[in-house]
């Protein structure tokens, strides 16, 4: 049988001035199964509690409605006293009748009968419920970064300070992602390389810090707080712990044909090679693909050098697996292909270039040792011209980005500072449709660039490059005044749209972590949540998320840190008691709950169930509760009637439904 | 048929919605009738989105446009100056009425040459 | 409740299910935001709007309801990630059937309320009830009781 008490609110006047409270309370103590009502001024202060409590143990209440404001706002507040009293606590049920009652309606009549009713549905509701019980999940105390650029590393170093375990996994050779690549860094043009690789060397000697580079998450199980990823270090053919990282392998390797990918195919390389000078680990890794060895089977010339016998032929992947508390996704960006703007020729033309080649004709480590010369004849050209948006800003059915790149605007201000602080004599063009730079000290600096640069600023697009000699002719429009000009330029810069890293779309359907159309990684709330992604336990840092540049992406990575942090440091996780479930004399394990889950929460094992009497072996559904998040899309797609939803209930939602109409 | 407003029925001759135009140039910097026109393939998009056909109702593009779709090819806003011109200029057309054709006219003009084809094609285009 | 005293009713019984995250909380900022709304929609609370079973619909025009609304989060918003566009392609097909039931359409309803619309919760409610209200008669399916 059940005892219900009925608490009605008066919330000051806020609802005593519009219902009729005490009609109410008296009204709804006559409903079937209520054996205490009572109206009180502020149901949740510490005398509204008391009496929650008192009633609950001397009228040995089963069950309470609390009549009073939002649920969003004190049910918390109310299953706690019910909870102290013995009772429950998801026997607790809250009629709104402030926000959805007497806030919003000014006939007293109109508003008490409402109130009435709400309180009906809430003990028609009540008197399904069931006691439910919030289980406990333990955290593992350590995090996996997947990337190790600056995002990945700053979140890696911040979580690793704090005291937690971390894993870095970088996909290529070394870590430093694509700020290792960067010459000067806007706005304050220090150089990139000074800043990031002590941070790479922290990282490396960090006692809470391992590094996997060459290595990729090729699966994750689990949820927030236990997560289990497999992890393949892929076969560098050199024994990390041996190798001493002299160089003369690469030095003396006959395959040096290959291009380097660090320098943007600008400078070759040899089969067995390190990224660049300072790169962690400073261990070579031999591309299978170049190496004479692996192609023919006969060289080997780099296992003969090496002091420390750390050329191994024979090394072979290996496969890990390894448990989590959180996953901070960080695997960066890489930059459009120029490609499918023909217009450009950049296939043909090796003085049409990308910022990033840009970056690296600039830079003192660079193919060119920091000499800006053109590709093609290494001449200083005289004449650049920049083209900025190009793929970024794309509408209608075009195939490039719909967005803003976000950073071009700044950089191509920079390449054309460094320019003219090369080559003073130089005349350099920079086309744009708007500048956009918003940030501190970024307007200043594109300022900087006309005013004191004498950088010449064109709103306008560049229509055509071709080749005319050993000049390129670059069709342009100048929108202010109206003109197509034609210019000779020496080079053409190309600031390339901004686009997920390659295997970001992989990684997000590993993880269950939703994307936008153009693979960027959603944020739980674009305002409120912006480092977490919706999906519980997986964090976000970086450019994985959207474009940035590197003082947002490091404040993103510390943000990112100390929500994993904050989840780290708990030992236990309460779990939502809401969860759905499945009752096996129902289930055919039909599979179309788990086809609806966006958690992938619902498996299938075979159990034992009775059918037409016999005990039989069927597949069931079975829910893991504690990746349950309580949404219900599988028990309204369960065919059957299988699945239900505890706390909302099929049953209960209806007799809801029935007290309302009643 | 020409409606009273006729932002509107370029939008339907042409299919294509101009205000989504960033006015970035691209049309204009890859336009080889750039210098024989009077209103540059910017400019027609800008007027276009900003309901202004009158004004490009007699201007010597509509007659210059080559119709080679460089700005077509290229336009990152898929905006197709040269398909907006191309409505302008049916618009015009249309509107001007000045080849119209009747179908006592046909008779005089049919030689065995002339393909039938080409006949049923102009009265669609034309008689208006 | 008698048939003839139905047709005298002039107040029309709606019932609102809202999901948790955005509609309910939409409904509440109506109220912090003192926006009336009529008395005859009476909210049912639900996680998400996926959670709501066609046959909650059914039901509620079986018992009487003259309306019935569905608010959830706006696509792209749901805080189960998908919810919403299950919910969506549910009511269509139901909505679709409803004629075949004799219930008129303009007796359901879906709409998108975020957190923070309040004020279009409380006219979105405003214009459903009124929209209810003018078909006068109230639903079949409540006759056969």
């Amino acid at each position: 049988m059940h005892r219900i008490g009925v608490f009605v609110c008066w919330c000051g006047s806020n609802i005593a001035a519009i219902v009729d409270v005490k009609a109410v309370a008296e009204a709804l103590g006559k409903e079937p199964g209520v054996v205490f009502s009572m109206d009180y001024q502020y149901m949740c202060s510490e005398g509204g509690q008391g009496a929650i409590r008192a009633a609950i143990k001397e009228h040995e209440l089963t069950g309470i409605v609390v009549a009073s404001c939002s649920p969003r706002m004190h049910e918390n507040t109310f299953r706690k006293a019910a909870a102290a009293a013995g009772l429950n606590p998801f026997l607790v049920e809250i009629a709104n009748i402030r926000e959805q009652c007497s806030w919003i309606h000014r006939d007293k009549t109109d508003a008490t009968e409402k109130a009435l009713i709400l309180g009906r549905a809430a003990i028609a509701k009540l008197m399904l419920n069931t006691p439910l019980q919030a289980g406990e999940s333990k955290v593992v105390k350590r995090a996996l970064v997947i990337g190790g650029g600056i995002a990945g590393l700053q979140t890696a170093l911040d979580i690793a300070d704090a005291g937690f375990k971390v894993d870095v996994v970088e996909r290529k050779p070394t870590i430093g992602g694509k700020m290792a690549q960067l010459d000067k860094t806007f706005p304050t043009l220090d150089c990139a390389a000074c800043i990031l690789t002590p941070k790479m060397v922290e990282a490396a000697q960090h006692e809470n810090i391992t590094l996997h580079t060459y290595s990729q998450v090729e699966a994750v199980s689990g949820f927030v707080g236990n997560f289990t990823a497999t992890i393949r270090k892929k076969a560098r053919y050199v024994d990390e712990k041996a190798c001493t990282g002299c160089g003369d392998c690469m030095a003396k390797c006959p395959s040096k044909k290959a291009k380097s990918e660090f320098d943007q195919g600008l400078k070759n390389r040899p089969a067995i090679y390190i990224p660049f000078a300072q790169a962690i680990p400073n261990v070579p890794v031999i591309d299978t693909t170049e190496c004479i060895k692996f192609k023919t089977g006969k060289c080997g010339i780099c296992q003969k050098i090496c002091q420390a016998k750390a050329v191994d032929y024979e090394q072979q992947d290996t496969v890990f697996k390894e448990s989590y508390g959180a996953i901070i996704v960080a695997t960066g960006f890489d930059t459009m292909s120029p490609d499918k703007y023909g217009e450009f020729h950049y296939e043909e033309y090796p003085d049409v270039i990308t910022s990033l080649e840009f970056e690296r004709l600039c830079n003192a480590a660079g193919p060119t040792g920091g000499h800006l010369v053109r590709p093609s004849d290494h001449k200083e050209p005289k004449k650049v011209v920049f083209v900025q948006c190009v793929g970024s800003r794309n509408g209608g059915d075009c195939d490039g980005k719909t967005y803003c790149s976000k950073i071009c605007c700044m950089y191509t201000a920079k390449h054309a500072m460094l320019t003219r602080e090369k080559y003073p004599d130089s005349e350099v063009y920079v086309f744009y449709i708007d500048v956009r730079t918003p940030g501190k000290n970024f307007d200043e600096f594109q300022r900087r660039a006309i005013e004191q640069y004498d950088v010449h600023y064109i709103k306008g697009m560049v229509g055509q490059v071709e080749q005319n000699g050993d000049t390129l002719t670059v069709q342009a429009s100048d929108l202010l005044n109206d003109k197509q000009i034609i210019l000779d330029a020496d080079l053409v810069v190309l600031a390339m749209a901004v686009q997920p890293e390659e295997g970001a779309r992989a990684i997000g359907t590993m993880l269950t972590a939703s994307m936008d159309t153009n693979d960027f990684f959603t944020e739980a709330h674009p305002k409120l949540r912006p480092v977490e992604s919706p999906t519980a336990g997986i964090f976000l840092s970086g450019l994985c998320q959207g474009p940035k540049d590197i003082p947002e992406t490091v404040a993103q990575a510390g943000a990112a840190a100390s929500k994993a942090i904050g989840l780290l440091a708990k030992d236990h996780l309460v779990t939502n008691p809401c969860v759905a479930g499945s009752s096996n004399s129902l289930c055919n394990g039909c599979s179309m709950c788990e086809n609806v889950c966006p958690y992938g929460a619902i498996g299938y094992e075979d159990q034992q169930v009775v059918r037409d009497g016999k005990r039989v072996m069927a597949r069931q559904a079975v829910v893991n509760e504690a990746v349950c998040q309580g949404c219900g899309a599988c028990t309204v797609t369960c065919p059957s009637g299988a699945m239900d939803l505890k706390g909302f209930s099929t049953r209960q939602i209806l007799a809801e439904v029935d007290a309302i109409c009643r | 048929m020409h409606s009273l407003n006729p932002a509107r029925d370029i939008e339907r001759i042409s299919g294509i919605n101009a205000r989504r135009c960033m006015h970035c140039g691209k049309c204009s910097a890859s336009c080889p009738a750039f210098h024989e026109m009077d209103i540059h393939p910017h400019q027609v998009a800008g007027m276009v989105a900003d309901g202004d056909i009158e004004g490009l109702a007699n201007c010597k593009t509509l007659w210059r446009c080559l119709s080679c779709f460089a700005c077509v090819e290229r336009c990152p806003r898929d905006v197709q100056p040269a398909n907006l011109i191309e409505a302008v200029r049916l618009w015009q057309i249309r509107r001007s009425g000045e080849n119209h054709m009747h179908p006592q006219d046909i008779p005089e003009m049919l030689d065995d040459e002339l393909p039938q084809q080409a006949i049923v094609s102009a009265m669609r285009k034309y008689a208006k | 409740m008698s048939i003839a005293n139905e047709d005298v009713k002039t107040k029309p019984l709606i019932v609102a299910f809202c999901c948790n995250w955005c509609s309910y909380a939409g409904a509440d900022l109506a109220g912090t935001s003192r926006l009336t709304y009529p008395a005859d929609v009476k909210i049912i609370r639900v996680p998400c709007s996926c959670r709501v079973n066609p046959m909650f619909i059914l039901r509620a025009f079986q018992r009487g309801a003259d309306g019935v609304i569905i608010a959830g989060c706006h696509p792209g918003d749901c805080h189960y990630t998908s919810g919403n566009y299950f919910a969506r392609r549910r009511m269509s097909l139901l909505f679709s059937m409803l004629d075949y039931l004799g219930i008129e359409r303009q007796r359901t309803r879906v709409e998108w309320i975020s957190a923070a619309e309040g004020s279009k919760f409380a006219k979105t409610m405003s214009e459903f009830a009124e929209q209810v209200a003018a078909l006068g008669k109230p639903n079949h399916l409540g006759e056969l009781r």
